[in-house]
């Protein structure tokens, strides 16, 4: 997902105006990081500096903070995020074989990117909807009970 | 006065199974067919029976409709709703006695051995309305605490009620809030464990979306018994429908001044905030979560002080977990006494349990402490599906360990689990069968331990890593003699060494593993062979010979050149040169070939 100019712009102002109202909470740094991936999608060093700077903290400071947390991205995501749950009840019920699976079918491994920038494949934590173990996740689409052969006739909507 | 109600579970499990498209399609036909005055509609919370789902239940009747999907709904509508007659191939079929039961859920096997506490509102109330919860006591709790109770009289009823905290170690709950109380300063902070990390664990998750006013009612009671006027929950950001459900229901529990300025017009002030958290295992460490309140990397910290004294934002700070808060109103409603005569001498009350894995009736469920694993596997959860044996139950997910077979009838409490090894955790209970490799299954947690280990202690960061290289080893078929040695040592040492509780319970899940399993490991190491047929690596493909027509084509398309033998007489397979590529198994036209 690439951003005109002015999208861009503007989604620094809708930013810009979050950390306004937020700043002078107590320990406001997370809750504006994750505001700015909900904008952006991703922490881009140059939204990370813009944080810093309003915060009047270092960039290093929000960089270790958006490294340490899983759900923090430094890099943009494909246009459909899948994930696979790899939670103790969909591992003993197959999951593995189902992530193998995706991951033939799409050509890149978990945590990669398709070089068209469709598809990201991410290994998740437990969703919690154990009972459709295993489960998978496409953006907020979900599907369960499945088994490797389901994987080609799912993925195959979301192919263009 | 609605002469029916529809009740349909909103939980996740049945959300992702659409369950709001069958909300939809009742609402869609009841108004069709003018019902709007008679029959209503409510998404519920959990009902517990997730395998079934997506559940309805339409009462008075009692009948419990599963595995519904939006085009059965136009039946139950003109059927049910409209002629009173249950459809009956829709409704639950208990697959051990075969029956199907028309009405009452008590005498469907699932829900006969349970007691709900913590979970009694779920499945029975419209979460996002705050009149359902008044409607059940809601909030009653907290006005009998403000105005009947001194706070000395409310923490005493939790210390003699036994409550011991719910998200794994089992301290005394009523002490924590004592010393909390006990702390002075100018601020203190009360604060909710909603960071729910062990895999294939749900039940704070299903507390929180089917009943979330139970969690700040008691919130609330325990900022007047210890001191604070402001809260924290901190909740995983993978939760969106808690998250957005603990959202209404603050901003409604504020527009009814049940939180805010003087609560019940007493001189008492409390509110609450949500925190998101970012996918971080160990943030539901206490001294983690507390330091990622405060927005900071989620690094856990020694104790002492401990948070009742130096919390969030260095100010005394009492903690608890979802479950442990769900029990406070009825605590305080029906008594101490009440609640300490469920349960076992050290462990009272109940256990929500979230059942997973091999086992026909996965789901969330709530014992009374000391109900044995084997009632939980069986009478409740309706056993291992297929036919296959029973294995091993997990418990308290990568800080846990293993039930064996042997140990089925141990009660489920905090002190016997934690004598077999294992430990009550915060309530994931996964069933292995004899399909699982339970070395696999040890490599499984320390993965996951390993890729969760914030890196700030040696110990954890080095040994754990360590740890898995052997399991990843052992599980490769390049196991050596003197691993299991390695293990131990280095588990012993990560045990005594590690800074928090993520590492210091990390090896559990080998330790365990070891205690009941032993000989799988040595199968894996000293015989190159996994005795549950799991292992990739370590299996073996061999051709039967009374199939094999000698037509010689798996030895031309082996690439390795592993197979040989005479034409129209059996070939065999030398595995010393087999690579495991499966290769020859799609070439041959008899089905000769066979891995496992």
């Amino acid at each position: 997902m690439s951003l005109s100019k002015e999208q861009k712009e503007q989604k620094l102002r809708e930013l810009q105006s979050f950390i306004d109202l937020h700043k002078n909470d107590k320990g406001p740094l997370m809750p504006i990081m994750q505001k700015a991936q909900e904008l952006f999608g991703y922490l881009s060093l140059e939204t990370q500096s813009v944080i810093a700077d309003a915060l009047g903290i270092s960039v290093s400071e929000v960089y270790g903070v958006a490294t340490f947390y899983a759900q923090f991205s430094l890099e943009p995501k494909g246009e459909y995020v899948i994930g696979v749950c790899t939670g103790t009840a969909c591992y003993v019920k197959g999951a593995a074989a189902v992530l193998e699976e995706v991951e033939k079918e799409l050509g890149v491994t978990k945590g990669k990117t398709t070089k068209d920038g469709v598809f990201t494949i991410q290994d998740t934590r437990c969703l919690g909807c154990c009972g459709l173990a295993p489960v998978m996740m496409i953006n907020d689409d979900v599907y369960g009970r499945l088994v490797p052969s389901d994987i080609p006739g799912i993925l195959a909507k979301y192919k263009a | 006065m609605y002469r029916a109600h529809v009740l349909v579970c909103g939980g996740t499990g049945c959300t992702s199974s659409n369950s709001l498209k069958i909300i939809e399609r009742f609402e869609q036909l009841i108004a069709q067919n003018g019902l709007n005055e008679e029959i209503k509609v409510v998404r519920t919370g959990c009902f517990g029976l997730c395998e079934r789902g997506p559940i309805v239940i339409v009462y008075p009747e009692g009948a419990f409709y599963a595995r519904i999907k939006p085009e059965d709904v136009d039946r139950i509508v003109s059927e049910h709703l409209i002629k009173g007659r249950i459809v009956k191939d829709l409704i639950y079929h208990d697959k051990k006695d075969g029956q199907v039961h028309e009405t009452s859920l008590s005498n469907i096997g699932f829900y006969k051995k349970q007691h709900r506490v913590a979970l009694r509102n779920c499945g029975v109330i419209d979460p996002e309305n705050i009149d359902e919860y008044i409607a059940f006591d809601g909030y009653k709790a907290l006005a009998k605490a403000l105005t009947e109770m001194t706070r000395e009289e409310v923490i005493d009823t939790i210390k003699r009620s036994g409550l011991r905290g719910r998200g794994g170690a089992g301290f005394s709950t009523g002490m924590k809030w004592e010393f909390a109380y006990k702390s002075q300063a100018d601020k203190k902070y009360v604060a909710c464990n909603g960071d729910e990390g062990d895999p294939g664990a749900f039940m704070d998750r299903s507390v929180l979306e089917g009943d979330p006013h139970a969690v700040l009612e008691a919130m609330a009671i325990a900022g007047y018994a210890v001191g604070s006027d402001q809260g924290y929950i901190y909740v995983r950001a993978e939760y969106p429908i808690a998250v957005k459900r603990l959202q209404i229901a603050i901003e409604q529990a504020r527009a009814y001044g049940l939180l805010g300025k003087n609560i019940f017009g007493t001189d008492f002030s409390f509110d609450i905030e949500i925190r998101l958290g970012a996918g971080a295992f160990v943030c539901g460490e206490e001294t983690a979560l507390l330091t990622s309140i405060e927005g900071k990397r989620g690094e856990p910290r020694p104790r002492p002080p401990f948070p009742a004294v130096k919390g969030v934002f260095g100010k005394p700070t009492m903690l608890n977990n979802v479950e442990t808060y769900a029990n406070i109103p009825q605590i305080i409603l029906k008594g101490a006494e009440w609640f300490a005569s469920m349960g076992t001498e050290k462990s009272k009350g109940t256990k929500v349990f979230a059942l997973g894995g091999k086992i026909v009736n996965t789901g969330l469920v709530e014992v009374p402490m000391g109900t044995t694993v084997r009632e939980i596997v069986y009478d409740i959860g309706g056993g291992i599906p297929g036919g296959k044996k029973f294995k091993a139950a997990q418990t308290g997910g990568p800080s846990g360990g293993c039930i064996p077979a042997s140990h089925l009838d141990t009660p489920v409490d905090y002190d016997s689990l934690m004598a077999i090894g294992s430990m009550m955790g915060s309530g994931g209970l996964i069933v292995m069968d004899e399909d699982n490799c339970m070395v696999d299954i040890a490599k499984f947690f320390l993965e996951f331990t390993v890729d969760e280990s914030c890196g700030k202690c040696t110990p954890c960061r080095v040994g754990t890593r360590r740890m898995l290289e052997i399991l990843e080893r052992i599980t490769d078929g390049r196991g050596e003699d003197g691993d299991i040695e390695k293990l131990e040592e280095l588990a012993t040492t990560i045990k005594a060494t590690a800074l928090c509780g993520l590492g210091q319970t990390a090896p559990n899940p080998v330790l365990s593993t070891l205690r009941y399993f032993r000989d799988e490991y040595e199968a894996h190491i000293y015989e190159k062979r996994c005795p549950a047929g799991h292992c990739k690596k370590l299996a073996r493909i061999t051709i039967a010979a009374d199939k094999c027509k000698g037509c010689s084509l798996c030895s031309k398309v082996c690439p390795v050149g592993a197979i040989s033998g005479q034409v129209k007489s059996p070939f065999v397979i030398d595995q010393s040169k087999c690579i495991k590529c499966g290769a020859c198994i799609e070439k041959c036209r008899f089905g000769a070939i066979e891995k496992k």
